[in-house]
């Protein structure tokens, strides 16, 4: 018998069909991967197994006895446990009462904390999970809080476990221990959902491997007759290749950093940085974050003003602190974090869309914006950068991580700026949006832009740039021709050992 | 310098502390309860007033004495039953709804004591909660007298912090509680409402703020007095802060304060003569607000404090 079979499950959120008549069997004892870009549909499709929300049409069973719906309280007592990608625990509390919150009857008049320990202690021992539990959550490490959440759900004695993109914020070491827990769960007759859009993960964990792609279920293949091509090409429709960029002759001088330096933390501020990005040039900014890229990012972006050195673009000295300047000035900026730096959630999508130029002509009319004007051209913006959306009101925190990167394309790149700062422009999206967004800056690069391309993947940055420079300590190597040299190379002056050459 | 050290040997000022304390714990303890769930609840200087309007005024129709006092808890539930609808239900601004329940609240207190009572000129006195001394204890000297020989609702708000401890940190409702207030995406994640641990949180804590008000009345001035209340709420939910929401802290903060009020009385009599009386009147004020300086730096706040939880809602 499966332990949890999805049968025709359908779920519509206004007129988007999030999950599109799915079926999926799972039985005991094996890794299924669930395999699907952003916006594809799994975290919805596991929000209505756990009863966040309630599917339109469909039934879920567990070990062939349907589940009620919208009950969070029936899944968990059926024995499905859910690791989220944004963990359910409490800073504040320690690893003990997070474990056992709700375990107990409410209106008992004690816990029975010496229980509750044993049966830590004894799964901690069985599934090589090592924590202690009168930590305070928010002083352990993030790979130790996730196993706090596979702990949660043993603890409740889950036969099916859920794990949501875990991988995404751990270290490839804590990667690989997870991986070894999960064989441990499979050995002992659990059944693992495991949540993912990294191909070469899911190659390496799963036993099958299942595919959503907008909502609707491709379909289903055992792991070890796959392979990563053909994976993509499930999830994607279509084959993905990232883009490759063509030789180009790189042009005058855009920006010319020289002698560089912030105060503040030590590895974090820039010590005597200098460079030079021209046009029809991509530079690639290697390093560990933490080394310099935020400052670095934050002085180019226009929100830092406290330095010494000079920074000048076209010639001209660049308006330092000031982003509205900076903007006008032809920057063009992709921040980091985009929920945070990128967009305000909260408002819509044209609303966004518009916020670098609101005294443009083009949007507004003597300080009040045109609806109009701004909504016809966010539209158009929409449908040139593929934002994946209800419209131009759709609020902007619905939108998934690759169609908020594009909304954010989309505003920065409409103003054809001649320097682009990207910092981190593909992190934490899937294959599909990734090679979109490469091909972008690869587009803007044979306009005659000049980009700053600051990453951690060292494979992206060899990739696409055309000369790399690594920061570490806030240091910045010369940048020289990619195929100068190599990752290992690279990865050895990113921990801080130039290799043999002096920092520039 | 000497004068104080005099009054401090007192055992009228220990008597005055721990009279002036009493309301403070219980205003305290139920603004604590509430943010411990993640709402804050300004109604608390209205349901103050409301319990010190209703237990007095329970007596004063010939009620008994712990019947006002039920009478009380329970207006004070009620008042907050209708803050949680709105912040907790309905996800409104808990700053804009607690100020709402405080005007509301107290007008109507005002309101309903003239309406009962059209002819009276001066509010009539009640026979309020005798002092209950415990045996032995109460004959020491000085402490004797000012800590064994109190109102019943003293010892009560007393027993309420180790109580309020061990049920916030010693049950698995308490677990519930705490974990609202941090992430009640946690809470609902394990099958718990997390709308009625909020709503029943901040049920129980106005109760508690009006059993508060009701010992002003009940055991102190024996009538109810227009503005009576002069801000003792208000002073609760910077206790709060100072005690970074921890039921023992709480205690430690309301007596500090209550020392420093029972003092100022004090002092100005001794010392009048040569520094003017609003400097002792504000003296009070002025040590809480270093003390919260000093305290609330280190403060760990419930992190989902003011945020609304809306079920279902993509984050």
């Amino acid at each position: 018998m499966p332990a949890l079979e999805f049968r025709g499950v359908t779920k519509r959120f206004g007129s988007l069909t999030a999950n599109d008549a799915v079926s999926l069997v799972i039985e005991p004892g094996e890794v299924l991967a669930l395999l699907g870009e952003n916006g594809a549909g799994k975290t919805t499709l596991m929000n209505i197994l756990f009863g966040h929300y309630q599917a339109d049409q469909g039934e879920i069973l567990v070990d062939g006895k349907p589940l009620a719906p919208g009950s969070t309280q029936a899944a968990i007592n059926a024995g499905v446990g859910m690791v989220h990608q944004h963990f359910t625990l409490a800073a504040n509390l320690t690893v003990l009462e997070n474990i056992m919150l709700g375990t107990e009857g409410l209106w008992s008049w004690r816990q029975n904390t010496k229980a509750a320990r044993d049966k830590i202690a004894a799964m901690a021992r069985d599934y090589g999970l090592q924590v202690d539990p009168d930590a305070l959550v928010g002083d352990i490490s993030v790979g130790e809080r996730q196993r706090v959440e596979i702990l949660k759900a043993l603890y409740r004695d889950a036969r099916i476990l859920i794990l949501d993109e875990p991988t995404a914020v751990l270290t490839p070491q804590e990667a690989d221990s997870l991986f070894a827990t999960l064989k441990s769960l499979t050995e002992k007759g659990l059944a693992v959902i495991f949540i993912s859009h990294k191909l070469h993960e899911i190659l390496a964990v799963s036993d099958r491997v299942a595919v959503l792609r907008r909502g609707a279920m491709v379909g289903s293949v055992v792991t070890k007759d796959a392979d990563k091509a053909q994976l993509a090409e499930m999830m994607v429709g279509r084959t993905v290749t990232r883009p490759k960029p063509e030789p180009m002759q790189a042009g005058k001088a855009i920006l010319e950093i020289s002698r560089l330096t912030t105060s503040g933390d030590s590895a974090a501020a820039l010590a005597d940085v200098s460079l030079t990005v021209h046009a029809h040039e991509i530079i690639g900014i290697a390093g560990v974050s933490g080394n310099g890229q935020q400052a670095l990012a934050d002085v180019l972006c226009g929100l830092a003003s406290g330095f010494s050195g000079t920074v000048q673009l076209h010639g001209a000295p660049l308006p330092a602190g000031r982003p509205r300047a900076i903007v006008n000035a032809g920057v063009g900026r992709i921040p980091e974090d985009r929920h945070a730096r990128g967009v305000v959630g909260d408002m819509e999508i044209w609303e966004n869309l518009i916020s670098e130029d609101l005294r443009s002509d083009a949007v507004s009319r003597w300080g009040i914006v045109d609806r109009g004007r701004a909504t016809a051209r966010a539209e158009k913006q929409i449908a040139e950068f593929d934002v994946r959306c209800e419209g131009p009101d759709a609020e902007t925190k619905l939108l998934s991580g690759g169609n908020m990167q594009k909304l954010i394309l989309a505003r920065a790149l409409s103003r054809e700026p001649s320097f682009i700062l990207a910092n981190q422009p593909v992190r934490g999206l899937d294959e599909g949006a990734i090679a979109y967004v490469q091909e972008r800056l690869l587009e803007a690069r044979a306009r005659g832009a000049g980009i700053l391309l600051i990453s951690e993947d060292l494979d992206e940055l060899m990739a696409l740039s055309d000369r790399i420079a690594v920061l570490s300590h806030g240091r910045l190597s010369e940048a020289l021709p990619s195929e100068a040299r190599s990752i290992a190379e690279i990865g050895l002056m990113m921990a801080g050992q130039d290799g043999g050459e002096k920092a520039a | 310098m000497s004068d104080i050290f005099e009054i401090l040997l007192t055992a009228g000022f220990w008597a005055a502390t721990i009279r002036i304390v009493s309301p403070l714990i219980f205003g305290t303890l139920g603004e604590l309860i509430c943010e411990r769930a993640g709402v804050l609840n300004l109604g608390i200087e209205g349901i103050m007033t409301v319990g010190a309007m209703s237990g007095w005024m329970w007596v004063y129709q010939g009620g008994g004495l712990w019947g006002g006092v039920l009478f009380a808890a329970c207006l004070g539930a009620l008042f907050g039953l209708l803050h949680a609808g709105f912040t907790v239900h309905l996800g409104l601004s808990q700053h804009v709804t607690g100020i709402g329940i405080t005007l509301f609240a107290s007008a109507l207190s005002y309101f309903v004591s003239r309406m009962l009572l059209p002819s009276a000129t001066t509010p009539p006195k009640i026979e309020p909660f005798q002092e209950l001394p415990i045996p032995v204890l109460s004959d020491l000297p000085i402490i004797g007298e000012a800590l064994f020989s109190q109102s019943p609702l003293t010892y009560l708000a007393i027993l309420a912090v180790p109580v309020t401890w061990y049920v916030l940190y010693r049950t698995p409702l308490g677990l519930a509680v705490r974990m609202a207030g941090e992430n009640p995406v946690a809470v609902e994640a394990q099958g718990i409402n997390v709308l009625a641990v909020r709503t029943g949180a901040v049920a129980v804590g106005s109760a508690l703020m009006a059993i508060g008000g009701a010992f002003i009345t009940m055991s102190w001035f024996d009538a109810f007095y227009f503005g009576m209340i002069n801000g003792r709420g208000w002073i609760c939910v910077a206790l709060v802060i100072f005690a970074s929401w921890r039921p023992g802290k709480a205690l430690v903060g309301a007596l500090l304060f209550a020392g420093l009020e029972a003092l100022q009385v004090r002092a100005q009599q001794s010392a009048g003569a040569f520094i003017p009386y609003q400097f002792f009147l504000a003296l009070p004020y002025v040590m809480s607000i270093l003390a919260m300086v000093v305290m609330a730096r280190k403060a760990k706040y419930p992190h989902a404090l003011l945020v609304p939880f809306r079920r279902g809602e993509r984050v």
